[in-house]
């Protein structure tokens, strides 16, 4: 009987949850059906008249993502978003980890110091940079090439990612180090066997954040790389649609689920790492 | 005679500066000898971890020397001293298996892969761990957990083994196994040893000697016996076992190492290890609560009133007031003896070997 009533007492709470979850996901439902119908049926018809017959695969078409990846340039895109984020997110994982590590562990002159100012870095404005950054970058030849955005989401991305790591790397017990040096370790020795390996769910939430910012970002792409189409990564030649093609909402939307399906598989793929960063950045903080 | 192994002289270590100074270590000098095990015991903030720590290389010393084999390694980093050390809470690698664990000194090492699998193998048996080379530290209970990092200590076959506190983790039951464990496997290996708690039993029963700490300096090193029947201290002999102390004067040397005292107006003779007393010196006589016994009143003889006693079965403590002091008393086998009720008074009777006396001090 308890059992019953625990059930039953359960179902209005999970009614509403599954409400709110079906509104939050409608707009994106109706998204990408849209980017799956063809331009006449999207000047005529609303997206919601094809759950009238949903399983009508004549409705359906996937000549918008032939045109937006390949005529367009959105595939072209892809990979110089690709070719973007993968290295801005290796470089300063890299630098942060080693860093991270050293601030932790490692007893050096002016390390107090020198973690307080990277620490003062995360409330400097973004834009308040980019002048100055791109008149150097310009000078260095950087600007509009991929080194130069490279460089720049390193520096962006390092203080956040050394503070996040830095709070985990502190927290391992001191009688691991203790043990790793007793027994002949080097500092290089004891990163490499004993605090990457213990820090594999760190690195993993750190990786995701700073892979959807870099993937995410427009403004850094669109001052330091530019607009052209041989370097300009997904949100910028997006962005650009929206002018050229702001009435045609179905090229508009499968060019967004084309920018959305990496990181959205990354995420379902990690998540339990995405929530286990959250947390360990504001626990240790 | 075995040689001094590993030797500590005049070892101070002091923590902050200006009006924050803490001195954690003042002046420790102390000889291990070879395949002794050495116990470094005292209540909680009293630096025995922090001479322990120096020894490893963790903390350099303010001041003062530390040799091993007559080498000088006082600021030698840990990495490159001949020490291992067993820790309070194992610090097992949690990604790695017990084999990955205990061979991992040997890899860092470089030694070949070959002579890393027999020795690993022949530990792995050394300490009762056959069958789990291949489990995770989670899947392991604490007592094998514990036996794993002893393992991984002496596997680098280093000449001096540090243990820090590695029992208190344990339960009770536990504790008392493991450490007999631990003895017989230091003896069978020959390993000198300095070990680290604030157990009395668990020093008592481990070590060839022991080395009271308070507040950063050494009270006294003994044997066991010598430390329980010949404190050298108010601190000493409260600290080890219980103890019952009554003031008293020196009247005078009888002989060499005996001398007679005045306690509560009745005389007693005292074998003492110090020569000489002063007379009329004040003293503390300590007497062991086990070394008391108690009769109906007698004339003559030293009374006190029960206050309190308590049964445990094989042993019934009482409470005896004595004037303005408290007597503990411990009479095993109760059944043999009378039961004196609260308010009775008795006749205490001092078993003569077993006296002892102390400087007095203000306490």
């Amino acid at each position: 009987m308890k059992k019953l009533i625990s059930i039953f007492s359960g179902i209005p709470l999970h009614l509403v949850i599954i409400t709110i979850a079906l509104i939050w996901i409608l707009p994106s439902v109706g998204l990408l059906i849209t980017s799956f119908r063809s331009s006449a049926d999207v000047a005529t018809s609303g997206w919601w008249t094809v759950l009238q017959h949903p399983f009508n695969f004549t409705c359906y078409t996937l000549e918008n993502y032939r045109e937006v990846i390949i005529r367009i340039g959105i595939g072209k895109a892809f990979w110089n978003t690709l070719l973007i984020t993968i290295p801005a997110t290796i470089i300063p994982i890299l630098i942060a980890s080693f860093a991270a590590y050293a601030f932790a562990w490692m007893d050096f002159p002016g390390r107090r110091l020198l973690f307080v100012i990277l620490v003062g870095l995360l409330v400097v404005p973004l834009q308040m940079t980019m002048i100055p950054i791109l008149r150097v970058f310009n000078k260095l030849g950087l600007a509009g090439t991929f080194p130069g955005i490279w460089f720049a989401h390193t520096g962006y991305g390092l203080p956040l990612i050394i503070y996040l790591l830095y709070n985990f790397i502190s927290g391992l017990p001191s009688e691991l180090f203790d043990s790793c040096s007793i027994d002949g370790a080097t500092p290089f020795q004891i990163f490499k066997k004993l605090v990457i390996p213990l820090s594999l769910p760190a690195l993993a939430s750190v990786t995701i954040f700073q892979f959807l910012w870099v993937w995410n970002d427009l403004l850094v792409a669109l001052v330091y790389l530019g607009g052209t189409p041989d370097v300009a990564p997904l949100t910028v030649r997006i962005s650009a649609l929206v002018g050229s093609y702001g009435q045609d909402w179905e090229l508009l939307t499968a060019a967004a689920f084309v920018s959305m399906i990496l990181p959205l598989s990354l995420f379902l793929g990690l998540q339990r790492y995405f929530v286990k960063g959250i947390l360990a950045g504001s626990v240790k903080g | 005679m075995k040689e001094d192994y590993l030797v500590l002289e005049n070892l101070t270590k002091v923590f902050g500066s200006g009006k924050n100074t803490v001195t954690a270590v003042d002046n420790v000098n102390l000889r291990v000898r070879k395949g002794e095990l050495v116990t470094l015991l005292g209540p909680s903030g009293c630096g025995k971890t922090t001479t322990l720590r120096m020894i490893a290389g963790f903390e350099f010393p303010t001041s003062g020397k530390i040799f091993i084999e007559d080498k000088e390694i006082s600021t030698v980093p840990p990495s490159q001293r001949p020490t291992t050390m067993v820790f309070q809470n194992y610090a097992l690698f949690p990604h790695m298996t017990v084999f990955e664990n205990i061979a991992y000194g040997l890899r860092i090492r470089r030694e070949a892969e070959k002579n890393i699998r027999e020795k690993t193998e022949k530990i792995i048996n050394l300490v009762g761990l056959k069958g789990l080379s291949e489990r995770s530290p989670a899947h392991l209970s604490g007592g094998q957990q514990q036996r794993v990092s002893l393992a991984r200590s002496l596997i680098m076959e280093p000449k001096v083994l540090l243990l820090d506190e590695p029992l208190s983790n344990l339960d009770a039951k536990l504790r008392v196994s493991t450490r007999l464990e631990i003895r017989k496997l230091q003896q069978r290996v020959g390993i000198t040893s300095v070990y680290v708690t604030h157990d009395q039993e668990e020093a008592m029963t481990l070590s060839d000697r022991v080395v009271i700490m308070n507040t950063g300096k050494i009270q006294q090193i003994g044997t066991p016996q010598e430390i329980y029947a010949h404190p050298v201290n108010y601190f000493v002999a409260d600290f080890i076992g219980k103890a019952n102390f009554l003031e008293g004067r020196v009247v005078g040397m009888i002989s060499k190492n005996k001398v007679e005292v005045d306690v509560k107006n009745k005389k007693y003779e005292v074998f003492t290890l110090k020569d000489s007393f002063s007379e009329g010196e004040k003293i503390f006589l300590l007497i062991r609560p086990e070394s008391i016994e108690l009769e109906n009143k007698k004339p003559n003889a030293l009374t006190g009133i029960v206050r309190q006693l308590i049964y445990l079965g094989s042993r019934m403590i009482y409470e005896i007031e004595v004037d303005k002091d408290h007597l503990t008393v411990e009479i095993t086998n109760p059944q043999e003896h009378k039961t004196f009720s609260p308010g009775e008074e008795v006749s205490i009777n001092f078993k003569k070997k077993s006296l002892h006396i102390i400087p007095y001090e203000e306490i």
